[in-house]
């Protein structure tokens, strides 16, 4: 995959400790988003290009309950697209579905083009969607480089008895892993604390190392689980940052889940809004925010 | 460069010890047996441990790294015995060197004990927590009652049997297994000199194994499944690997262990010698192999060193456990320790900066 150069000097600038307290949102320019093929929205820069999720007719029912009814989702190749939606609608469960935690019980999910059904969780990672989560899943116990190295497993081959007998492979792997594992915490200016322990690490760093780990796995599709939960304004404001700049940078495309309006006007392209699990409105930040249903649903609650 | 090394030696600086450790505990033990200075007791006990502490390492395998509670790996060992024993009275006629033969059958007995491995671990690795290790157990038992049925002759050509001695069939040759009665007249192959190669070839597999590629998925799988499967790992491959792994070591021990003594029953091979397996593993400290080293070696002479007070021994052994488990797990000692090693830490630090080796601050 292409990796260019990120081109927010501004971020970066941001990033290494002169924050300006202006908002990113206000510099970006606002994204055009047209119709693709279909009668769903992208970015226009993605127009012509494969959309790197579609889902169709989407549903997964617990018991007599449907939990997502009738979902129709596309992310352009390189969009940042938003989930939201109050509590319970079903975002999270849409990414459990993305990621094959559950089977849907209807629709179709198009990763790239390629239909999904039949995958489970390990085959949808290699095929190209990584996730972060809700309440963090680190692996606590080992090093944070460690954790790197384990997002990139499917990225570097060394097999059992190379590694057990210390075979040439192994050495050549084991290298691989430690320059990728480095290159990656980089983008997130972590490499400092490649030897510490997952675990011990402050909370806001844990958020940035599950998505370190999400990107070893080279994914096309990147999945955030309320990415700024628990942060405060400055943190959030870097991760925006950050989330662009991963963009930019790996050329993929992010969908995230987040209550914090802030981020998602200020970085979304497009936005989606479920309520008991149907979805309710699509559309830029703009209409979004102009749409009297959402208002009514979600952000009607703040008067 | 260096930094780079630096960062990659942590664990393998902790290997270092762990071998540093075991090859001075060989030196002394072989200097000390030729020196005739230990009781011949003891020097019955020394291939005994090193086959113990090699299932320790291996148990550990599971128990620590891949954190699957397993109470069947005596199973294993039987079934490593068994193999061992017969390919050994096998090759009897036609290999004459005793290491050859002792090497052969251990590897054989490895590869049986894998196999063993692998057809229980494909149910098994469906279950997970208690489940699997009630399963684990059933198992163990399964193996055991298997073996103590098992008939094996040997006349030129290999007889089994599941029913009794006469239906073997058998022209003259041997009776190499005689079912409850197990092994008797056992050739013995088995050394100290093998015992301890076979730790370290043990603990070099694991460790190994551990700071690999298939090492950390198994580790990952440990720490965080669902994790784990959101980045592509195949969960139940890597845990049936570290399974797979530690029942051809635990075989190849087993081989070993039966090998030293002119008789094996298979009812040696029961319930509580899995237990003990754990208990090594567990006071020495789950994923910590350093630990189940030192306690198996350690819990395995205890027993010996303690049979002049008669049956009060196993009382004591029980007490020992106890309070090495309380001890180890007060939080004032824990403190202590941990002030001493922060400390020792500190010196090292210091050194390095003294000799100007602490370069860009990879450990700031």
């Amino acid at each position: 995959m292409p990796r260019t150069e990120g081109t927010y000097k501004a971020q970066s600038e941001r990033a290494a400790g002169t924050t300006t307290g202006q908002r990113p949102a206000a510099k970006r320019q606002r994204t055009k988003m047209v119709a693709p093929p279909n009668d769903y929205l992208v970015p226009e820069r993605d127009a012509l290009l494969t959309p790197v999720l579609e889902c169709r007719h989407l549903g997964i029912d617990f018991g007599g309950l449907h939990a997502v009814e009738d979902l129709n989702l596309m992310v352009g190749k390189t969009e940042i697209a938003g989930l939201i939606g109050p509590n319970g609608a079903g975002k999270t469960t849409v990414f459990n579905l993305l990621t094959k935690v559950y089977q849907p019980t209807r629709g179709t999910i198009l990763l790239d083009g390629q239909d999904t059904a039949g995958m489970d969780t390990a085959r949808v990672s290699r095929e190209g969607i990584a996730r972060t989560f809700q309440n963090i899943r680190l692996f606590d116990s080992l090093s944070v480089e460690d954790n790197v190295k384990i997002g990139l497993h499917n990225q570097v081959s060394c097999g059992m008895w190379s590694g057990i007998f210390r075979m040439p492979r192994y050495w050549l792997s084991e290298k691989e892993f430690h320059d990728k594992a480095l290159e990656l915490l980089d983008v997130f200016h972590m490499a400092d604390n490649a030897t510490d322990i997952a675990g011990s690490l402050p909370y806001g760093a844990q958020r940035r190392l599950e998505i370190v780990r999400a990107l070893a796995t080279n994914p096309k599709l990147l999945l955030l689980d309320e990415p700024a939960a628990g942060m405060n304004p400055v943190e959030t404001e870097e991760l925006m940052d950050n989330i662009v700049r991963v963009r930019d940078r790996f050329q993929i495309a992010v969908l995230l889940i987040e209550h914090d309006m802030d981020l998602v006007m200020g970085i979304c392209e497009g936005i989606v809004v479920l309520n008991f699990g149907r979805l309710i409105a699509k559309g830029t930040p703009e209409e979004i925010q102009a749409n009297p249903q959402v208002v009514e649903a979600y952000l009607g609650k703040q008067d | 460069m260096m930094e780079r090394l630096k960062g990659l030696s942590t664990p393998s600086r902790d290997n270092l010890v762990t071998y540093a450790l075991v090859f001075a505990a060989w030196a002394v033990m072989q200097s000390l047996a030729s020196a005739h200075a230990i009781s011949s007791s003891m020097v019955g006990l020394l291939v005994p441990i090193t086959a113990y502490v090699s299932l320790a390492i291996s148990l550990n395998l599971v128990v620590g790294i891949s954190g699957e509670l397993s109470l069947g790996h005596a199973g294993f060992m039987s079934v490593g015995a068994f193999t061992g024993l017969v390919v050994a009275q096998i090759l009897a006629p036609s290999v004459a060197s005793g290491p050859l033969r002792l090497l052969v059958s251990m590897l054989a007995a490895g590869g049986v004990a894998a196999l063993a491995g692998l057809v229980v671990g494909v149910p098994v690795m469906r279950l997970q927590g208690d489940y699997l290790a009630i399963v684990t157990l059933a198992f163990g038992e399964i193996i055991k009652n298997l073996l103590n049925n098992l008939y094996v002759g040997f006349d030129g050509g290999l007889h089994l049997s599941m029913t009794n001695v006469a239906s073997l069939g058998m022209s003259g040759g041997k009776v190499l297994i005689n079912g409850p009665q197990g092994a008797v007249g056992i050739e013995k192959l088995s050394s100290f000199m093998a015992g301890m190669l076979l730790v370290l070839f043990t603990l070099l597999v694991v460790t190994n194994l551990v700071n690999s590629r298939s090492g950390r998925a198994i580790m990952a799988v440990r720490d965080n499944r669902i994790a784990a499967e959101s980045v592509g790992i195949d969960t139940t491959k890597y845990r049936l690997m570290a399974f797979v792994v530690a029942a051809a070591l635990a075989g190849m021990a087993g081989a070993l262990y039966a090998m030293n003594f002119s008789s094996i029953v298979p009812k040696k091979f029961d319930f509580n010698t899995s237990i003990l397996i754990l208990v090594f593993v567990v006071l020495g400290g789950m994923g910590n192999i350093r630990g189940g080293i030192i306690s198996a070696a350690l819990l395995t002479v205890l027993p010996e060193k303690l049979r002049f007070i008669g049956d009060f021994r196993m009382l004591i052994y029980a007490v020992v456990l106890i309070s090495v488990m309380l001890f180890s797990n007060n939080a004032q000692v824990r403190m202590t320790l941990d002030g001493i090693r922060t400390r020792l830490a500190r010196k090292d630090d210091d050194e390095a900066l003294a000799d100007g080796e602490r370069g860009g601050g990879a450990h700031a």
